[in-house]
């Protein structure tokens, strides 16, 4: 099978995600070429306080994701605090407020398994610092479509339980330090 | 992706749905309902949507099961308080120069909203003046909505919602306490229709000072969000109100210049006058 090339990156983080954010995104390059979509596990209250931290941080452009918005190159999107952020398959966006899952919402296996979906082989994965397992099954849809799974380095991640669980349910997924994670998304999408 | 076998059993299992039963998902977002359809799947112990269908054009016990799935959605009494306080704050003194007034909850689901409004209204003195339609797809979902019973471990999250959103009384002054379930007042729905209405299929069936219908509209995909909106402004009363969901807008729809901004924030509209 020929690789396609990588149209869109997904992220999800939970504790410690601020810290592990922040050694990614602000070291990616302005003319990245892919959007980046990204499920940090927040409390429900309506202002999410993300997208001005890392908008002030970043080359990127960053924002919240919307419903029903076309999905933009070289653009951050953060998922909405108390709704699941998924993608269709024309490369648009959804919101949805269905219960939630893993005690998430958002969840990060509604991204991830929605964009398995959407973009199949054509997309990659990434797994980051958190306390539960929620993301597991959303990276191996990632693999099982095709897509490059990757996870933090359990032994490096502030809360080592996600990317643990996620690498246990997908173990061809690749282990890479948080400090190079920024570099080979870089090289993914050039290549 | 679009072409996988799986999406192709689930264009054709929404098609027999409609074309059986004529409930309509075929333009909900796709992702969302694909995600509910997986979950039925699974749960009813299929091994593949198109086993599924063939018990769903063959069993007429099957489509209420299926219903539930795609169509429940758990809410909060009170959810977003701050939209619940600018109703109070800004919305209440237009509708208090009425002296009768009708309110539409569209896609009441549980009836979480429906008694929230309920609440508020008569906490502002307009209960008695005041006529609610709470209307949804789902006949289970109306008859939970009827009975107002919920269990009490949700009541702690809806009585702190209650008080931030301006709160002028007690929320345990509308419900009694019975083996775990919290029972709201019957009085709080001597004033409400229930009934089955669809955004999809049906069409305008009263003239609204209020539409609440929020949380709705992210499931549909552009062409049924217009044609619902189409149907909110067919159904408001001069200048009347329509609140949506905390991330819905009017801002792509086709009908969005016969709205204002009420309160942008809040997702509040008031109809444009002709």
């Amino acid at each position: 099978m020929t690789r396609k090339a990588i149209e869109a990156v997904v992220i999800g983080a939970s504790a410690g995600a601020v810290q592990a954010l922040l050694k990614i995104l602000p070291a990616m390059p302005a003319d990245f070429p892919l959007p980046v979509l990204i499920v940090v596990h927040v409390p429900p209250d309506r202002d999410n306080a993300l997208v001005p931290l890392f908008q002030s941080k970043c080359q990127l452009a960053v924002k919240e994701a919307e419903d029903k918005e076309i999905i933009a190159p070289g653009t951050v999107y953060f998922a909405p605090a108390d709704y699941h952020l998924l993608v269709e398959d024309d490369g648009s966006l959804a919101l949805s407020s269905d219960e939630q899952v893993n005690h998430s919402r958002p969840a990060i296996d509604v991204l991830l398994e929605s964009a398995a979906d959407a973009f199949g082989s054509a997309l990659a994965g990434i797994i980051l610092t958190g306390a539960n397992h929620d993301g597991a099954s959303g990276l191996r849809a990632v693999a099982d479509a095709g897509g490059i799974a990757m996870v933090e380095n359990p032994g490096e991640a502030e809360v080592p339980t996600m990317p643990a669980a996620a690498l246990a349910a997908c173990p061809k997924a690749l282990t890479v330090r948080l400090d190079d994670i920024a570099s080979t998304l870089t090289r993914l999408a050039t290549a | 992706m679009r072409d996988s076998i799986e999406d192709i059993e689930i264009e054709l299992l929404l098609e027999g749905l409609y074309q059986r039963y004529h409930y309509d998902f075929r333009h909900y977002a796709r992702a969302s309902i694909k995600r509910r359809l997986l979950q039925a799947r699974s749960q009813m112990g299929f091994a593949s949507f198109s086993a599924l269908q063939e018990r769903l054009l063959h069993d007429p016990s099957t489509p209420p099961r299926l219903l539930n799935y795609l169509t429940v959605q758990v809410s909060e009494m009170f959810r977003d308080p701050s939209y619940f306080r600018a109703l109070r704050e800004k919305v209440i003194p237009h509708l208090r120069t009425y002296p009768s007034l009708k309110v539409w909850v569209a896609g009441c689901s549980h009836g979480e909203e429906l008694y929230s409004l309920s609440i508020l209204f008569r906490e502002e003195g307009l209960d008695q003046r005041t006529l609610f339609y709470a209307t949804d797809i789902n006949p289970d979902a109306l008859k939970a909505a009827e009975a107002g019973v919920y269990p009490l471990d949700r009541i702690r999250k809806f009585t702190e919602n209650h008080q931030k959103s301006g709160a002028r009384t007690s929320l345990s002054e509308y419900y009694t306490a019975d083996y775990g379930r919290a029972v709201f007042d019957k009085s709080l729905r001597s004033q409400v229709v229930f009934s089955d209405h669809s955004l999809v299929t049906d069409a305008v069936f009263a003239e609204m000072h209020l539409i609440s219908c929020r949380n709705v509209l992210i499931y549909f995909d552009r062409t049924l969000q217009d044609r619902a909106i189409g149907l909110f402004r067919d159904s408001l009363a001069r200048k009347g109100f329509l609140g949506l969901g905390s991330k819905e807008s009017l801002r792509f729809s086709k009908h969005a210049s016969s709205f204002t901004d009420f309160d942008r924030d809040e997702k509040i509209y008031q109809g444009q006058e002709p």
